[in-house]
């Protein structure tokens, strides 16, 4: 049933490498390529042996997309080898749990019931994280899967989901719901089985918007950052000596006009924009690195203080101060669609970047 | 290059130009990411500046140089203070020193701050101090105020709602949160109404009450009460007793701020890049508006890369060049007196690259002809090397979006 790699197996304290997580949440602004990365981190995942499911939190049907499948549903359905895809839906968690929990006639209660959720929901926000971490986590408590990777809410959503356990904690003093919360806390705490992986791009709002989740990460939630993945990388067109080539042909583009025959005005154009594009995105690099280095010091201070509630629980459940963020690179694809094949490059690129 | 000189005042149709000057609300919206915030920002900025009238753009999540363009920042009061729910009026001095002359008109700019939204808005509608103060302190409210995202959706259309009917703008530029779902905000009112007038909210405080659970209500309780626990339900119930007292206030806002949404004046812009994903959303949101017969002004298509991209020759002679580069490598070093074995590097790497964004600008212009659908305008921005972080950049981008 289970793999021998299991949740709670020591792990002397350090974040085990990425893969070796049973729980990956993906994050990231919209538009960083957030779903791709989670779907190539499956697909990897799944090449080296392990059993994966892939869970969509928003259900825009564009994971299995990447997989070349049809959209699935909550049940879920095999899109690769080793990769089984499936769509969050609150109300079908709400009712597998009250099957599995309570042994609740469901069937008879449906009406009301959804009803019920859509008010708790709407009074309490929380509830409706609350019920798609829970199936989360049971996933990784069931241990049929070897690791499951969430294609989790935008940047902006993702904390309120991953403090979910806790602010119910906070909301709710008695009840089914809290006495759930606190096994869900153990899952997400523990940096050796769930981490939180945030996809940016080399450009200004991503990286602020990464480096305030960084921040908000920490103070606010128990959930370890297991690395910082920047998407899109654009690809080095000269070295130094050869920007110097360049610049000269810049200046006389026409002589490369005369040897082709015909206007190179726009290769020289065209050479000249992606040099300063990427230019520009390095400049974001650097700040992004600059702002994670930041962050970890920032973090072991705020740490000793432990300022909140929320803080101190997420103190107390760590078992060591955070490691330096691992920031993996991956290439802007020069690709005519999105779909498996984009998916494959970006695995294998992924592969290599954490050394496998 | 610098945004053009005063012009005629008389904007033409069929341009995104024309179509800003006939309205007086203009609501950004489309998928993440795709620059929504700077274009909307833009949008604003001509307004003021080639039409004049007072233009207010009122803004989600600015980045922060954006913000500081805006004045939105102010670091002299310390770092969060410009963040803020007032309106701010962007001096004429900025626009002078960005394209030479004074704004016709004036632009100003706030930021939605939610939680001081609901603030207000719990201000105007509770019935006494004490209901306000109760409400104020209740838990939920906070959570719901501070962290809940469809409340943000709400606040945005109330706020904009309200700065409509206040009168002192002639046009009111509105940027949207990615939401989760694109178009939350659109039902963002209506759901708060039914909300409030639904039957179960009503069964719920009437019961908590009476403290006497009748027949009908009995099977929500039996859930609620195993899943809940009887105290949360007992804080919910107490908060929405609360709340009730501005239940009349609520709907009609609400009621009004759709019909707002569907008035003549009102026009949206969906706002995308050539990008596979944000391309389906976009279109997703623009054949949801016509549904809902919402006025799809323009389709705004940013980041687009250059069309020398897709040239034919262009691309052969690419092609020539990495084949060749060898040989033509050492002919062009010859020619411009550099090292040879760098400048064949030099033109493998530029062909190479040519044909690469080649494939992205051909991708780009197949999903352009699938967007090209319904809107009155469809406008097309290039790529800008640079990030735009202040009015120059604004009038550039904004001069691009103008057609």
């Amino acid at each position: 049933m289970g793999p021998e790699r299991a949740a709670g197996a020591p792990h002397a304290g350090r974040p085990p490498p990425l893969l070796d997580h049973r729980l990956l949440f993906v994050t990231g602004k919209g538009g960083t390529g957030k779903t791709t990365v989670a779907a190539a981190l499956a697909q990897l995942a799944a090449s080296r042996g392990k059993r994966v499911l892939a869970c969509e939190v928003d259900a825009k049907g564009d994971l299995a997309a990447l997989f070349e499948a049809a959209p699935t549903d909550f049940a879920g359905r095999e899109v690769a080898p080793g990769v089984r895809a499936m769509t969050m839906d609150t109300e079908a968690s709400l009712r597998e749990y009250l099957k599995l929990q309570l042994r609740f006639p469901v069937a008879t209660r449906l009406g009301p019931l959804a009803r019920a959720l859509d008010f708790v929901a709407a009074a309490a926000p929380g509830v409706r994280e609350i019920l798609t971490v829970g199936k989360l986590c049971y996933e990784v408590r069931e241990r049929a899967y070897d690791l499951v990777v969430v294609d989790a809410a935008a940047t902006g959503h993702v904390v309120s989901q991953l403090a979910a356990p806790q602010a119910i904690n906070e909301l709710v003093r008695v009840g089914l719901i809290r006495s759930q919360t606190d096994w869900m806390l153990e899952i997400l705490s523990d940096h050796r089985c769930t981490g939180l992986v945030a996809v940016t791009t080399p450009e200004e709002m991503p990286v602020n918007e990464t480096l305030e989740l960084v921040a908000r990460v920490r103070t606010e939630t128990t959930v370890g950052l297991s690395a910082v993945v920047v998407n899109r990388v654009l690809p080095e067109l000269f070295g130094h000596h050869e920007e110097a080539v360049f610049d000269e042909l810049c200046a006389r583009p026409e002589a490369l006009s005369a040897l082709l025959g015909g206007d190179a005005g726009p290769l020289v154009e065209g050479a000249r924009l992606a040099v300063s594009m990427r230019r520009s995105r390095a400049e974001h690099l650097q700040r992004l690195r600059e702002g994670l280095a930041a962050a970890d010091v920032g973090s072991d201070r705020r740490d000793g203080a432990a300022a909140s509630p929320a803080a101190s629980s997420a103190t107390s459940a760590r078992a060591t101060p955070p490691e330096p963020v691992q920031v993996l690179y991956l290439p802007y694809l020069f690709a005519r669609a999105h779909g498996l094949r984009s998916t494959t490059q970006l695995a294998r690129a992924l592969g290599e970047e954490l050394g496998l | 290059m610098t945004p053009r000189p005063a012009r005629t005042s008389r904007p033409r149709e069929g341009t995104l130009d024309g179509l800003v000057a006939s309205k007086e609300i203009v609501i950004a919206c489309g998928p993440g990411g795709v620059g929504k915030t700077t274009a909307a920002a833009a949008t604003a900025a001509m307004a003021a500046f080639h039409h004049g009238g007072r233009v207010l753009v009122l803004t989600i999540d600015p980045a922060r140089r954006l913000a500081d363009a805006l004045g939105l920042r102010d670091g002299a009061d310390g770092p969060e203070a410009g963040l803020g729910n007032a309106e701010r009026r962007i001096p004429d001095e900025v626009f002078r020193a960005a394209a030479g002359r004074s704004p016709r008109g004036e632009l100003w700019a706030a930021m939605l701050d939610t939680k001081e939204s609901w603030d207000q808005l719990v201000r105007r509608h509770a019935p006494d101090a004490l209901a306000r103060d109760r409400i104020f302190a209740n838990p939920l409210y906070r959570n719901i105020s501070g962290r809940f995202v469809q409340s943000h959706d709400y606040i945005a259309m109330e706020r904009l709602y309200d700065l409509h009917a206040q009168g002192t703008y002639d046009l009111i530029v509105l940027d949207t949160a990615p939401s989760r779902s694109a178009l939350d905000f659109l039902d963002a009112p209506a759901r708060m109404a039914d909300f409030f007038s639904s039957r179960l909210l009503r069964w719920l405080t009437a019961s908590y009450r009476s403290r006497v659970v009748n027949l009908a209500s009995r099977p929500f309780y039996q859930v609620a009460d195993r899943i809940l626990g009887t105290q949360f339900l007992g804080d919910i119930a107490e908060f929405f007793i609360l709340f009730q007292s501005m239940y009349a206030g609520f709907v009609e806002r609400a009621e009004a701020v759709t019909r707002l949404l569907s008035d003549r004046r009102t026009t949206f812009l969906v706002v995308s890049t050539l990008e596979a994903t944000p391309v389906r959303e976009a279109e997703y949101f623009a054949a949801e508006l016509v549904a809902r017969d919402l006025h799809l002004g323009a389709i705004v298509v940013n980041k687009v890369l250059p069309g020398y991209f897709r040239d034919r020759e262009a691309a052969q002679l690419a092609e020539h060049l990495r084949d060749g580069a060898a040989d033509l490598g050492t002919r062009l070093a010859d020619a411009l007196g550099t090292d040879a074995a760098l400048t064949e590097r030099v033109c493998a790497e530029i062909a190479e690259s040519f044909l690469n964004f080649g494939v992205v600008a051909r991708r780009e212009a197949e999903q352009q002809a699938e967007l090209a659908t319904s809107p009155e305008v469809l406008a097309t921005v290039p790529f800008f090397e640079d990030d735009i972080v202040d009015m120059e950049g604004l009038l550039r981008l904004g001069a691009m979006m103008w057609g």
